[in-house]
């Protein structure tokens, strides 16, 4: 677990103190996934990196399972924390096998116990080691060289992943692939994880909780299902809204997406008719921000209910579907709803 | 000019055993001045590119060095090393140095950023970031400066006959002094052979040295 209390980074540029971060308090709980997104100079980047000290705050206090961060040996902090960056970071140098086992082999493992961890991870990256073990990274595609930075993180299991927009440099259906993949290796091993991106759509696919930072202060910090119900402000509705994305939106419709109602329940709340598009749906539901229930009831013409949705569901396909012009949004959600 | 050189290759079959002597002088005096130079250039170039301060007047320095005249260099020396093979060798040492050191130092800078931030955030210490990161991928640009202070000191080594250093040399001062071509050739042709010998020959050796991963970056 994480928490960051009251942190502040300021520093001096030509003479003139600026505020990187400003009085930030977050708590991520064991095994979340949480998504720091903004634009850039939002702060997101300092932050996560104040976590595992790569950078220092001047105010306020970050502990990792309790403990101060500052009082700690950075060296040993840092080996139990997973670090993945948006380039990549992989040495030139190394095998993709030793590339994965870098913490292992700074921990001292022994040689073979090393190799065994690095082909595991290439598997569950889904790079299979008997190809890639021993290629070096520049033989590699940049996504499959993202795959190999996935897996150095996790090498050593630390309980901790922090990634900068780690899928930031590849093209947007590599991206995407990466994305699910993500999601399902955290359903496998549930690390605590905190994500740094400017991506909306990869926040609504990944995060447990979105927060949601603006010129080093946390504006929203709500799940993706509460952020779109109930944006804190204008400025958070039209970052939501900002991404071109949304308008492959308005080709899918409610109807489209909504599974069977749960047995037994009762329409409570609106129920939104399925001839709606999803974007409007989900305007439609910043402007109702106290729907009752958790979800969404679709209606024929005449109102009747012949669906529903849940809003984590909801969130899920706006994730997938936000960003990507590559697939149609409709392959996009049948295979998030079949998820 | 062929008469000349045939002459030369009978001068050095009627004098083998000087020759391999002042061709072992010639060599030693290379090959001591590199090593001593890359013991001193790289820790410099370490120093340097960790110590922002120190970078500066560093590479300053070498720069100038780089810029004075060998032959200025074994005069300057002469009042405070004397005469023979260990102020020669001083001289091509301080040359030696410059190519590595500079080479040194921006191979390290070179270094991509990306791939020291992730170092770090995995936890490298400073010497494992030194020698798991930054030395091997500097590894190719080092070796560069390593080749040319080798073919440099190669030729320079020549002028350690003038404080009486010997080495090859010898043979082209004497021919000089004696207007007798085929003695001159007798040195310079073969010191021009050593050159491109060990710039071939390190060729080779850089493949063998730079880690795999690096090897199509380098050529």
């Amino acid at each position: 677990m994480i928490t960051l209390e009251h942190v502040s980074k300021t520093f001096t540029s030509h003479g003139q103190t600026v505020t990187a971060v400003d009085d930030v308090s977050l708590e991520v709980g064991e095994g979340e996934l949480h998504v720091l997104i903004g634009p850039s100079g939002s702060g997101k980047t300092t932050t996560m990196r104040m976590i595992n000290c790569l950078e220092t705050p001047t105010g306020g206090r970050i502990t990792v399972d309790g403990r101060d961060v500052q009082t700690m040996n950075v060296v040993d902090l840092r080996r139990g924390i997973g670090y993945v960056i948006q380039q990549g970071g992989l040495f030139p140098h190394f095998t993709v096998a030793d590339n994965v086992a870098v913490v292992p082999r700074l921990l001292g493992w022994p040689r073979q116990k090393r190799r065994q961890r690095a082909e595991e991870l290439l598997a569950l990256v889904g790079l299979p080691p008997e190809l890639f073990a021993d290629r070096y990274p520049r033989q590699l595609s940049g996504g499959q060289q993202q795959r190999v930075g996935v897996a150095r993180a996790l090498a050593a299991d630390p309980p901790i992943v922090l990634m900068d927009e780690p899928f930031g440099a590849v093209d947007p259906i590599t991206r995407k692939q990466l994305q699910r993949e993500l999601r399902r290796i955290q359903a496998e091993v549930r690390k605590t994880i905190v994500f740094v991106t400017h991506d909306i759509a990869e926040a609504f696919l990944l995060g447990d909780r979105i927060v949601l930072m603006a010129e080093g202060r946390i504006v929203q910090n709500a799940t993706p299902a509460d952020l779109l119900r109930n944006p804190a402000d204008p400025f958070v509705t039209s970052f939501i809204g900002e991404d071109r994305g949304l308008r492959s939106l308005r080709f899918t419709s409610l109807a489209e997406l909504a599974g069977p109602a749960p047995p037994g329940a009762r329409p409570n709340g609106m129920i939104l008719p399925g001839t709606l598009s999803i974007l409007d749906a989900g305007r439609e539901l910043a402007a109702h921000r106290d729907a009752a229930g958790d979800g969404i009831w679709v209606g024929d013409t005449t109102g009747q209910p012949i669906g529903y949705l849940t809003f984590q569901q909801f969130a899920t396909v706006l994730g997938e579907s936000l960003g990507d012009d590559a697939e149609t949004p409709h392959d996009e959600t049948a295979h998030a709803i079949h998820h | 000019m062929f008469d000349d050189l045939a002459a030369s290759v009978t001068f050095i079959q009627e004098n083998q055993e000087r020759f391999l002597e002042l061709l072992t002088e010639h060599l030693q005096l290379t090959i001591l001045s590199v090593v001593i130079g890359l013991l001193i250039a790289l820790p410099l170039a370490v120093i340097a590119s960790r110590i922002e301060l120190l970078a500066k007047p560093l590479t300053w320095l070498a720069a100038i060095g780089q810029t004075i005249p060998s032959l200025a260099i074994l005069g300057l020396m002469l009042p405070l090393l004397g005469t023979g093979f260990v102020p020669s060798l001083f001289a091509l040492t301080i040359r030696a140095i410059l190519p590595i050191f500079l080479n040194g130092y921006v191979g390290i800078r070179a270094t991509d950023p990306a791939i020291v931030d992730a170092a770090r955030g995995m936890g490298t210490g400073n010497a494992q970031l030194l020698l798991m990161v930054e030395l091997p991928l500097a590894s190719p640009v080092i070796f560069a400066g390593i080749k040319t202070a080798t073919v440099q000191n190669i030729g320079l080594a020549t002028l350690a006959a003038f404080i009486g250093g010997g080495g090859l040399g010898d043979l082209i001062l004497q021919g000089l002094a004696m207007v007798d071509a085929p003695v001159l050739l007798a040195g310079a042709v073969p010191v021009a052979l050593l050159a491109i010998v060990a710039e071939l020959g390190l060729g080779r050796l850089q493949r063998v040295v730079v880690p795999a991963g690096l090897q199509s970056a380098t050529q």
